[in-house]
This record gives structure tokens, sequence and C-alpha cells, in this order.
């Protein structure tokens, strides 16, 4: 009885944290582009540009 | 990369008088996201692979002003975020690469907010069920009573925020059809799985042995599923529709009176100012010709299939086609008073019939609703006065409730609806919704519209063997100069039997008779025959002269849609009435109804005219499909009981479809007729399977032999039956997609390991 006292708030807050790792995917857009993240993968270089540094990338690029 | 190659064949083989849209019209479709920062989303058909999105996004990203480009591969679009005064050349720059990109309806782009809140529901409900499930095994398996009211208590605590927030979908739908006296299938849902709950709280707190958590969150982790799919399906076949090319312009290019020029959205259009229509763009507003004298392609306005001829002084109509020369027209009606506003209205007058249809799905609920309410009451009363224990005949009323919550019955329609538009959509047909395809099931009578429908409203040569190869040569070198329909078939065929191009000094055109060009001192003319000859030969056709003297004649006929015999003769054969409308002069409509074997064929049909004949045969009983494509169809499409057109359809017309097909041939008609049909009949056998089930469960639930562990495997078993009978539907491609069907092979099986899971 105490070891399930433990254990059930333990799995339920593994699987809390499966939830909320799902719906944080959700809500960051990942979800969006299936088909084009599957291809992104085998890019070298990441053509999509978030980061502040693109011209040092283009730089790099040349 | 050789995907990419096939990509851009089909993309130019789409539009042959596309141009994109200018400069001005990206600029008015941008929206601003900050100061002096835009966006700019365009729809690109052709992108297929991670070669292209590397290379959009290489490019794109090396213009100024670029500050980000993200290609969307599943939606097929590219947004670039700008900053500074004009739009960099995005249009431009795709071209170069070999990409068609286009505009598309503002309205597509906002954000799903119904699709995050199934799938955040769908998230939480199975998240839930899960939990509960594990607990509720231990229980079955024989906990003791301690552990046993733990692990009650626990499930008690997870259900309740689960059926709460995944409810709501749920409670809300319910809610609305109970306060309009009306009953849907989320009625007994939400009645049983309330119920199952608070009995089960009931039994938690006096330490009963039986709860029924499990059961009523797995019921809603399921029939959530089937809505999330359904959604999704849904709003993929909506997205690929509102991708394709936005055939109304956004603005136009004012004259003012300094002469200046000026870009204007078109609600900014007012009667008296006057517009520079260029070559290859649609006219903006009704209007009158100041300067200029071209030729307009009417066919998505009235059906026509010919060119007009228009000059100074004529009226054109807002939405036509400018072919060959740049024109000033004076604005008579502003865009909200114009030809295409009267359509709107019209169509808005056409809709309620539509409306009235009740879903497959709702019918059946406002019989089952009541018969198990009915049930589980006399349930109740029967054991009342047997027994007399109100406690357990509750109880045992409310087993019956939660054993025939109509789990199977919620998913019945829609998977199957889920399946059939995921074999249409493979196939290049749009669905809109699922009511549209229980509604073609039970069609009797076809309406085509005939240019751009059953013809491809584009002349092809008929006589290219008896053409002496020279004349040929010299013609496509002329038609090379033009942009009117004959010049382009004159164009296409000739690159088929690979002319070689003759040198010509000058082209000029002269609008509504034909081309003349110089080589050398000698003229040649190409057109209308009494033109080209100078009033020496009247015949009628296309003539090639040589200082005047005939070398050539060349025999046009509108293109026939790929498959169109096949397709009428199919549907003919499923015992449907066909019949034609149209807006073209009787003697081009007679001959199509000819060539197809169609018996009835309306001409000269003005579209109030069109919307009258669906109503007259909506009057006599008839349940019709209209399939059109113009602007004059719209008031049919919206009259019809179900309504189908093909891509390059107006966009008011697209938008009053149930069906959109992407692809050439016809036979999207006959074959989305037969998935309809099919689903028809595997939604009864659903039904039928739901209701063997509970036929078998409702006497051991009345019995009161119910326990939660036989409702968990008895609901489950009945779902995945259901399911299981819905994947019957997976085919073969249609028989004209056999060489295109490549793409979708992962697909089925992302949608497998969800129903699943």
């Amino acid at each position: 009885m105490t070891n399930l006292i433990l254990l059930i708030p333990a799995a339920l807050f593994l699987g809390g944290l499966g939830l909320a790792a799902f719906l944080w995917a959700l809500k960051s857009g990942q979800y969006e582009d299936l088909d084009g993240a599957a291809e992104r993968i085998l890019f070298d270089q990441p053509a999509d540009d978030q980061s502040p540094h693109k011209e040092s990338r283009d730089h790099a690029r040349k | 990369m050789t995907c990419c190659a096939v990509g851009i064949a089909t993309a130019s083989e789409l539009g042959p008088n596309a141009t994109g849209p200018s400069m001005e019209e990206l600029q008015l479709a941008s929206h601003r996201i900050a100061d002096g920062t835009y966006q700019t989303d365009l729809s690109v058909p052709g992108i297929h692979c991670g070669g292209c999105i590397q290379a959009i996004e290489t490019a794109l990203m090396r213009l100024d002003n670029v500050e980000r480009a993200r290609v969307n591969l599943s939606t097929k679009r590219v947004s670039v975020r700008w900053h500074g005064r004009t739009p960099p050349p995005i249009i431009a720059t795709l071209e170069r690469l070999g990409y068609e990109a286009h505009l598309f309806e503002a309205a597509a782009k906002a954000h799903d907010d119904t699709l995050s809140e199934l799938i955040r529901g769908m998230a939480i409900a199975g998240f839930a069920a899960m939990n509960i499930m594990l607990l509720s095994v231990s229980v079955w398996s024989g906990a003791d009573a301690a552990t046993r009211d733990l692990f009650h208590w626990v499930s008690a605590l997870i259900a309740l925020p689960a059926l709460a927030f995944s409810g709501r979908i749920f409670f809300r739908s319910a809610w609305s059809a109970l306060r309009h006296g009306r009953t849907n299938m989320d009625v007994p849902i939400v009645i049983g799985v309330s119920l199952a709950y608070a009995l089960s709280l009931y039994e938690t707190i006096n330490h009963g042995a039986h709860a029924y958590f499990d059961a009523s969150v797995s019921l809603l982790f399921f029939l959530l599923i089937g809505r999330t799919l359904d959604h999704v399906m849904r709003e993929r076949a909506r997205t690929a529709v509102m991708g394709l090319a936005r055939m109304a312009p956004l603005g136009a290019m004012v004259v003012r009176e300094d002469g200046g020029h000026e870009y204007l959205p078109l609600a900014e259009i007012e009667p008296g100012m006057k517009v520079l229509v260029a070559a290859g763009e649609r006219i903006p507003a009704d209007g009158c010709v100041r300067r200029g004298t071209t030729e307009l392609d009417c066919a998505l306005v009235t059906g026509e299939s010919d060119p007009q001829t228009v000059a100074a002084g004529n009226m054109v109509r807002a939405g036509t086609l400018n072919l060959t020369q740049p024109i000033t027209i004076e604005v008579t009606a502003a865009a909200n008073q114009s030809f295409l506003a009267e359509m709107i209205r019209l169509m808005e007058a056409a809709e309620g019939g539509r409306a009235r249809y009740r879903r497959i799905a709702d019918r059946a609920s406002a019989l089952y609703a009541p018969l198990v309410h009915l049930t589980a009451f006399l349930t109740f009363l029967g054991w009342m006065a047997v027994s007399g224990d109100w406690h357990q005949s509750v109880t045992i009323a409310i087993a019956v409730l939660i054993i025939t919550c109509p789990c199977a019955l919620g998913l019945a329609v829609p998977i199957v609806q889920v399946v059939a538009a995921r074999r249409l959509f493979e196939n290049g047909i749009m669905v809109k919704d699922g009511s549209a395809m229980e509604r073609l099931a039970e069609i009797d009578t076809v309406v085509f519209d005939k240019t751009g429908t059953l013809t491809l409203g584009r002349p092809r040569l008929i006589n290219a063997e008896e053409i002496n190869r020279k004349a040929f040569a010299i013609a496509a070198s002329m038609a090379d100069h033009s942009r009117h329909p004959i010049s382009q078939a004159l164009r296409e065929i000739a690159a088929k039997h690979h002319l070689s191009p003759i040198p010509l000094t000058s082209v000029e055109e002269s609008p509504g008779c034909g081309l003349e060009a110089k080589a050398g001192d000698v003229v040649y003319r190409l057109g209308r025959a009494n033109w080209a000859t100078a009033g020496i030969s009247s015949s009628v056709g296309t003539l090639l002269s040589r200082n005047g003297e005939e070398i050539a004649t060349f025999k046009f006929e509108d293109v026939l849609r790929r498959d169109a015999e096949v397709a009428v003769a199919e549907l003919k054969d499923a015992g449907l009435a066909v019949e034609m409308l149209s807006g073209d002069r009787r003697d081009a409509v007679q001959s199509v109804g000819d060539k197809l074997a169609i018996a009835r064929a309306d001409a000269e049909a003005l579209p109030s005219e069109k919307a009258t004949r669906l109503a007259e045969l909506t009057a006599a009983g008839h349940k019709a499909l209209m399939v059109g494509d113009g602007l004059n169809d719209a008031p049919a499409l919206a009259m019809a009981h179900v309504a189908m057109a093909p891509a390059a359809a107006a966009d008011i017309g697209r938008n009053a479809a149930d069906f959109v097909f992407l692809r050439e041939s016809l036979t999207a008609v006959p074959f989305a007729l037969d998935v309809s049909k099919k689903s028809g009949a595997l939604i009864r056998q659903n039904f039928a399977i739901a209701i063997a089930y509970n036929a078998v469960a409702v006497p051991i639930a009345v019995a009161g032999y119910v326990t939660p562990l036989v409702a968990a495997v008895a609901m489950s078993l009945s779902s995945l039956i259901v399911i299981g009978n819905a994947m019957r539907l997976r085919g073969r491609p249609m028989r004209e997609a056999k060489h295109t069907g490549k793409a979708k092979s992962r697909a089925p099986l992302r949608a497998n390991a969800l129903v699943e899971g």
C-alpha cells in the first residue's frame, strides 16, 4: 500500500510530462508541416533562418 | 530530384494563361506584422520534395530585404517575411527556379482553432483513459477493498478534469441541439457519460465495487479520434482548394486625372474611374471600354467558348480575361454592384435546400436516443417492481445507458467518411464535408455545364495531318507572339511536331481579326478567313495567307475534357439522367450534346435560368448533382442538391461546390459517385453492426450482468469492428490516376496509427 502511494503519483507525473511535451509541441507549431519536417532532417544546413546570424552564415557559405 | 521536374510540368500544364500576380497585387495581399515588416503567403503547387524546399528557401533568402522564407511542404505554401516599401521580387525568383506561384484566398490562412481544440481534447482524454484503464485492470484482477477504493478515487480525480476539458466539444453541441428542440448524436453521448460518472462517483463514495470511470473517459477518447480524423481530412481538402489560384484580381491599376497610375484595392474602385487592364489580366469591375481593342475570354463568366472582340464603347463584365491588347475601361459599377455581386446575391437566395438536409448520423440518433433512454427507464421501473431496491435499479439502468452509449454509432459515420474522403483525395477530388458524400449518393440527375466542364474551353487543331509542314511552321512562329487561345493551341501542337521556327521581321496583332507578319517583302496573315484573304474567301475557320493568297486552313474545335464520353456513359449506365445547361451558343452546345449523346441540352441559359432549372428539378422531386465551373454556374451550384467544380473554376464557384476535382479527367464525377455510394453502404453496414451489438448487449445489461469489465470489452470491440469495416473502402486508385498515384503512401499509415493508438 505504501509503495502505491509513491508509485501512482510518480506514474501520473511521468505520464503528465509526456502530455505536457505533446501539448507544447502542438502549440509551438511542430505539427504544421509534417511532410516538410521529414525532408528537412536531411539538409546539411538549416535553410530556415530563425537565428539572428544570417549574415555570418551567408558569409560562411561563400 | 526527378520528382521536381514532374511538378514543374504539371504546374505549367495547369495554367496556360497564368502570369502570376503583379507586384502591386502582391503588396496588397501582404499583411503587416510589425512596423515596416510584412508577410506574404503564396501557394506554390510545384513544391514536391526536400530539394524544392532547399532551392526555394535559399534563393528567397538571398534577396534583399527578405528576413525569413519558409516553405510548408504539406500545404505547398511559401511564407516570406520582408521589410521595406515594396515587396522583393518573390514571384520572379520562383519563376526563375521553375515554380509557378499564386495568391490564394486570404481568409484561408487563419489559424485552425477547432483542430487544436480537438487534438488537445484528444490528447488529454487519451492520457486520462490510459491511466484510468491501467488502474481499472488492477481492480478487475482482484485488488482488495482498500486498494480498490483508492484506485477509484484516483480515477475519479483524473476523469473529472478530462471529462470537463475533452467533453466540452460534446457538451456544447448537445446543448445547442437541445436548446433548439432537436437531438443529435451528442445528446445520448453526453447523457451516458455524465450519468456514468455520477453513478461511479456515488459508488466510490459508498465503497461500491463497480465504477465506470474508464468507460466514460475511453468513450470520449474514441469519439474524439473519429472527430479529429474527420476534421483533419476536411481541412486538408479545404486547404488544397484554397491553395488554387485566385481568379478575381485583388485590385486594379487606376489611371488618375493627371495621368499618373495608382494601384487600388478592389473595394476602393468606384464608378467613373479609369482602369488599365493589361493583356492576361482579368477585368476588375463592370465597365465600358474607353481606349483600345482587344479580345476577351468570357468562358468563366458567361460560358461562351469563343473569344469576344471588344472596342471602345463596348461594355465589359468583371471577371472576363483580357487576351490580346491592353485596354482602358471606365468603371460603371462598383465591385460590390457588379456582375459578380449579383451572382453572390443569387447564390444566397438559392441556398437553403442544402441546409435542410439532415445528416444520416443525426437522423439515426433521433430514432436511437429516445429508444435507448426509454429502455433504460423501463429497466429501472422493472427492477423497482421486482426488487424494490432503488439503488440496484438505478445502477442497472445506468449500466444499460453505458452499454448502449453510441460509441460504435458515433464512429460509424465519421470513420467511413474519413476513409472515403482520403480515397477521393488521393485521386485528386477534394470533399468539403461529409454530408456532401451522403447527398451525392442520393442523386438521380446530373446536370453539366458545357464550357470548362464538359469541354476545356480551349480550341484544338483537328486537321493537323492535312496541313503542309512549311505553312504549319510559319503559322506556329506567328502564333508565338500572341496569347490568343488559337495561337496557344497552334503553339502546343507545333511543339509536338518539332517544327523549326521561321524568322519573321515583324508580327502585329489585330484584335478580332488575327496576326499579320512580315518576312522580307512577304506578308503573312493568320486569322479570320475574310480578313486574311482581304475578302476573297469567306469560309469559316482560321486561314494562313501569303500576300493575300490562302495557303492553309486550320480547323479548330473545343476540346472535350479528357474521358468526358466515358464519364457520361458511366453515369447513364448507373441509371442517372444526364443534362447539359450552357450559356454558350446553341450550335456549339448541340455539337457537344451530340458527341456525348446527351439528349437534353439547354443553350444560351442565363445564370438565373440555370438556377431555375435546378429548382424545377428539385420541385419535381429529383435530386440533382450540378457540375460547373463558371461564375454563371455559381447560383446553380448553390441551388443543386450537391455540387462539383473543376479546379479551374471561378472562385465563388469553387466555394459553392461540395467537391472540387483537381485532375483533368471527368471520370472524377462517376468515381466520386461510386465512392459515395460505397461509403453509404458501409455506413448502413456499420449501423447494422451497432444495432446487432446492442441486440446482444442490451439484454445482458437489462438482466443486470454488466460489470465495468464487460462494458469496457464490449465497447472497444464494437468500435474496432466498425473501424475495421470502414477500412474496407480503401481500394485501388481510379483508373485514370494509375500513373500519378505515387505520392500519398505514407498518409494511410499515419491515420491507422492514430486509430489504433
